[in-house]
């Protein structure tokens, strides 16, 4: 089953589409592309809540529907939940 | 595409109507007791009530009457009651209203009193809704509707599913040849360019993106800006963290060709066919208000987290592809959309489904909203009154 689907093939990010757990191995549908990829995931994550697809350093972009969509306040690694702790809009 | 045939209110003007209401506009806060007495005498009218019309100035005026005059000339209002404190902004409205051609009438309460102008716009509006629920239906094209769309309460969900649900719509409207609006200003920061880049012409995309970035400098200029604001608390429980994130799910609502022909003042009405977009706050209410205003005769709504929006005289077709808030606020939701996360559907299946709800409501099926009796009317004010 899907549990996460990926704008474009590009993005650093996924988005739950069922509840996840930590240290469940998730399978993903790239949305543009029509493939599928899979990932451990590190943290609970919930429906609609985002999960890391690359490694990402401190102060990078995060990038969704291959558009930056802000900047890492703290280095993220693959499965991690991205939100509002580990980033922050590039505007204010 | 063929535009599908439906039986609509065609108005003294000309334009297309899905609705039937006799409206009594109260011109300011003031005339709001003496409206409500005449739509409890009158059944059969729609009353909406507002917090203005005293003391407003320059521009903020000019956007008030507008507001308060398209509101009134909407194809799904049939006739119009105005009641004011004082005549002569009362027959502003009156006049502005009458160009369509439409019965209206205004009232005074000045050298009259509540209860002589009740019991006058009482007889009046009588005469108004008999004459108006003797109207025929008769028939109209798809084509000859303007509508309207924004999200609201949104969370990843809209981005993935139902915002790209009324694209798929929003492009088959504008190939059929219908009138479309767009807006929400401050919630397009992050897609900026990508919203310039699907302008018809280069004058369209400077004009929006000038009123994008007046905003934007507003905003600025405070002093602040909008984290807490935008993303709001409930998009953030929903997963969204960026007010960019947010902006580039948004705007998957005006489909993957259409491109837009001008950019609107508030509550100002289109010139023509195709896509708009139009400067409105993302305050779901007040944007609807300016887009019935501007003429919009249905609104489609995808909502994450479950806005419940409604408006007085423009039926709210709401959507959300988010199953926690299908299953557990069913009584909002027209279409659920959340087979597309599942991949049980794609995004023409979900357009076909639009398409059909859409034809139901313009036929007369009420949506959920109606049936729940919201009817959110709010006037966008753009600064303090005198």
């Amino acid at each position: 089953m899907v549990k996460f689907l990926v704008h474009d093939k590009v993005d650093s990010v996924g988005v739950a589409v069922a509840d996840i757990k930590a240290g469940e191995t998730v399978k993903g549908y790239i949305m543009e592309e029509g493939t599928e990829i899979e990932v451990v995931s590190k943290s609970d994550i919930l429906l609609g809540h985002k999960i890391a697809l690359k490694d990402v350093a401190q102060g990078d972009n995060i990038i969704k529907y291959n558009v930056p969509i802000g900047i890492t306040t703290q280095d993220i690694t693959v499965g991690e939940h991205v939100h509002i702790h580990n980033l922050k809009t590039a505007r204010w | 595409m063929t535009a599908p045939k439906f039986m609509g209110y065609r108005r003294e003007n000309g334009r297309v109507g899905i609705r039937n209401n006799v409206l009594i506009l109260p011109l300011d806060d003031l005339s709001n007791s003496a409206s409500e007495k005449v739509s409890n005498n009158v059944k059969g009218t729609m009353v909406i009530p507002h917090a203005y019309g005293r003391l407003q100035f320059g521009e903020d005026l000019d956007l008030f009457f507008r507001t308060l005059i398209g509101t009134g000339a909407n194809p799904n209002v049939a006739a119009v009651i105005v009641i004011g404190i004082e005549p002569e902004w009362t027959n502003t409205v009156v006049e502005g209203i009458a160009k369509t051609g439409k019965p209206v009438t205004g009232f005074a309460i000045e050298r009259h009193g509540e209860h002589e102008t009740v019991r006058a716009a009482s007889w009046k509006g009588m005469e108004y809704v008999q004459w108006a629920t003797e109207l025929q239906r008769e028939e109209c094209s798809m084509d000859e509707l303007v509508i309207s769309v924004k999200c609201g309460e949104s969370d990843t969900t809209s981005g993935l599913a139902s915002n790209p649900s009324i694209g798929n719509v929003v492009d088959r409207m504008v190939e059929m040849g219908a009138t479309v609006m767009f807006g929400e200003t401050s919630e397009i920061t992050g897609g900026e360019d990508i919203v310039k880049e699907r302008a018809a012409t280069p004058e369209a995309g400077e004009a929006f993106y000038k009123i994008w970035s007046d905003y934007n400098q507003f905003i600025l200029d405070q002093g602040v800006d909008l984290s807490g604001s935008q993303p709001t608390k409930g998009n953030i429980t929903g997963g969204l963290t960026t007010i960019e994130e947010k902006a580039l799910g948004n705007i998957q609502k005006i489909g993957k060709k259409s491109k837009y022909v001008g950019a609107l003042h508030p509550a100002e009405a289109p010139t023509g066919k195709g896509l708009w977009f139009m400067d409105t706050s993302s305050a779901a209410a007040e944007a609807i208000t300016l887009w019935g205003a501007g003429g919009s005769v249905l609104h489609l709504f995808p909502t994450g987290q479950g806005n419940i929006v409604g408006n007085p005289i423009v039926p709210v077709i709401k959507v959300s592809a988010n199953p926690v808030t299908c299953e557990t606020m069913s009584e909002h939701i027209d279409i659920d959309l959340s087979g597309i996360l599942r991949r049980e559907m794609d995004l023409d299946d979900a357009g076909d489904a639009l398409m059909e709800m859409m034809e139901r409501t313009v036929k007369g099926r009420m949506t959920k909203a109606e049936v729940l009796g919201h009817v959110e009317y709010v006037l966008t004010k753009l600064y303090r009154s005198a």
